[in-house]
């Protein structure tokens, strides 16, 4: 029987109750949210629980939300049911003055990389993590590339000029 | 519906009977028995016929590097046939493709490897400029890193450009004084990439 959003939905509230909210289906895939403690928590139980099975991470990425005061970094989770085939995806959202998120690394190995590069583009600060440096910018790098304030352009270029370049 | 063919309907086969090009004598002196000329001519005339290339393809230029190197463009005409991939043996370094700010020391170490005398061509627009990754994470032309003799634009260069910078490196090395590499001027340069 195939396990379908809404089983999955029922174990989560049964479980956590109304600390997993915002559930929606875009483009068929269930989304929801909980508050960055209970991370952990959730992805464990997802992982373990004998019907859900969601034992592969597939993503990890955030996103920079400037907008939304005190919740500015979205950290989404992308967890897959290898055996169903089901795919799912799970938010906790961190504040850019506390960006501190728990570790996925005891629970998947390939959130350790993942964790590295969320890290290096966005400043989130994964508590526990084993090797938290910077993985694909220079080492020397003062700044966290992928937040809103930031522009994409190599500020060393002395040749362009914004208006003709359109920045 | 396919539209007629108007070109190469009947394809002219090649002819390569006495066609085999042959690279010109320097001007020099010549006797019975005995030819006389400039040192310079003769290794320069050497050294060009058969450069070492190196070929450190990162991206999208590599692959036009890979077309030239094969069959149809071939680059082996001009006596690079044999690449090496160590840069103690190497005296062209060919740089083609998006160079990251992460590379570039490694760039310069590739670099610090070979034995004079070395040219350095940028291939494509990435290695000249940065290209269109105008970013935070690409280095923004080679030359920010080490001293580049010729720069071959276009995104990709066709193949034919690929060549056409080679033969520009050919001219160089064949007009190059044998003095040069002791001279004040190349080492004022390389102290300004922090080179000794």
């Amino acid at each position: 029987m195939t396990l379908s959003n809404q089983t999955i939905k029922a174990k989560l509230v049964e479980k956590f109750g109304d600390q997993v909210l915002n559930f929606e289906e875009p483009y068929g895939m269930l989304t929801f949210e909980s508050p960055k403690d209970m991370n952990l928590k959730v992805m464990q139980f997802l992982f373990d629980d004998e019907q859900l099975r969601f034992q592969f991470l597939t993503d990890l990425t955030a996103v920079h939300y400037p907008d939304k005061k005190e919740k500015e970094l979205a950290i989404v989770y992308h967890l897959h049911n290898l055996i169903d085939n089901v795919r799912i995806r799970f938010k906790v959202f961190a504040s850019v003055d506390s960006p501190d998120i728990f570790t996925a690394t005891k629970l998947f190995s390939a959130a350790n990389w993942m964790e590295r590069e969320t890290y290096d583009f966005y400043g989130v600060n994964f508590v526990g993590h084993p090797n938290l440096k910077r993985i694909l910018n220079v080492d020397e790098m003062n700044y966290f590339p992928m937040l809103k304030q930031y522009p994409l352009e190599d500020q060393t270029r002395i040749d362009k000029d914004d208006a003709m370049f359109g920045r | 519906m396919a539209r007629p063919v108007r070109f190469n309907i009947t394809p002219k086969l090649a002819d390569t009977k006495d066609s085999i090009g042959l690279v010109d004598m320097p001007d020099g002196y010549t006797g019975e028995g005995f030819f006389a000329t400039k040192l310079n001519d003769v290794v320069g005339l050497a050294r060009k016929n058969s450069m070492w290339p190196l070929p450190f393809a990162t991206s999208c230029c590599g692959i036009e590097f890979m077309a030239t190197m094969a069959s149809h463009y071939d680059l082996a005409r001009f006596g690079a046939e044999r690449l090496g991939f160590s840069p103690r043996q190497c005296d062209l370094l060919m740089v083609m493709g998006t160079i990251a700010k992460k590379m570039g020391p490694i760039l310069k170490n590739v670099y610090l490897q070979m034995a004079e005398p070395r040219w350095v061509m940028a291939v494509g627009a990435c290695a000249s400029s940065g290209g269109i990754f105008d970013t935070y994470s690409v280095l923004q032309g080679i030359d920010q890193v080490i001293p580049v003799d010729v720069y071959v634009p276009g995104c990709p260069p066709r193949p034919e450009a690929i060549l056409d910078g080679f033969i520009k490196i050919q001219d160089l090395v064949g007009e190059e004084s044998l003095r040069r590499r002791n001279s004040e001027r190349y080492k004022e340069l390389l102290g300004s990439y922090g080179i000794q």
